[in-house]
């Protein structure tokens, strides 16, 4: 128990050291975006579960409560943070040509009205 | 067997390596969305230092800020994403 505890501490660690460095090394918002959310809450889930596992008398119920709220609402925010940064037309190296047309108009319109 | 403290003591400096490259994205932006992003990131180390402090520590009251932390990041990220977007209307 204590081997796949130890393993699981480590996982979390380096999946949330490798979130870190995509979030200084990648090259704009919804890139580095993409880096913190999947690595970081994999990273986090994977810590939590290594403490519950780490010793007897570790508070499981609340352990699970704070994955089960980790990996509900880290995506439901990133997408909510993604939609926000494409809208409020922050530059974006990749996407310019492939736009996406949903809310194309709705970017259209944020642009305009922010140049008048 | 292992010793689970001083392995959640070093693992706390590993942490501390990925807090400072977050902290440096945080300060340097260039726009809101990365600052965001950024915040985000420490919020998520932030509940990974709870987790190690409650290893290093053996007391298990501090998987209780990890719980706190889980949820009041879901709410600051929201209200940061509907602030960008009105700031875009506006």
């Amino acid at each position: 128990m204590d081997i796949l505890a130890a393993i699981l501490l480590v996982l979390g660690t380096l999946l949330m050291l490798i979130a870190a460095v995509g979030i200084l090394r990648l090259r704009d918002p919804l890139q580095r975006m993409h880096s913190a959310t999947k690595a970081g809450t994999l990273g986090t889930v994977l810590l939590v579960i290594g403490v519950l596992l780490s010793t007897d008398d570790a508070p499981v119920a609340t352990g699970l409560l704070a994955i089960l709220f980790l990996m509900f609402t880290l995506p439901l925010a990133a997408q909510l943070l993604g939609r926000a940064t494409y809208l409020s037309g922050t530059p974006l190296k990749e996407i310019e040509d492939s736009a996406i047309p949903e809310l194309e108009s709705d970017r259209a319109k944020a642009r305009s009205s922010r140049h008048d | 067997m292992i010793d689970l403290p001083l392995l959640a003591d070093i693992l706390a400096v590993a942490l501390c390596i990925a807090l400072a490259l977050a902290g440096w994205r945080l300060v340097k932006g260039p726009s809101f969305a990365d600052r965001f992003v950024a915040f985000d990131m420490l919020t998520a180390l932030g509940i990974g230092f709870a987790g190690l402090t409650s290893v290093a520590t053996g007391r298990g009251a501090f998987l209780d800020i990890a719980l706190a932390l889980a949820l009041i990041n879901f709410v600051g990220t929201v209200a940061f994403a509907l602030f960008l977007e009105r700031k875009a209307r506006d």
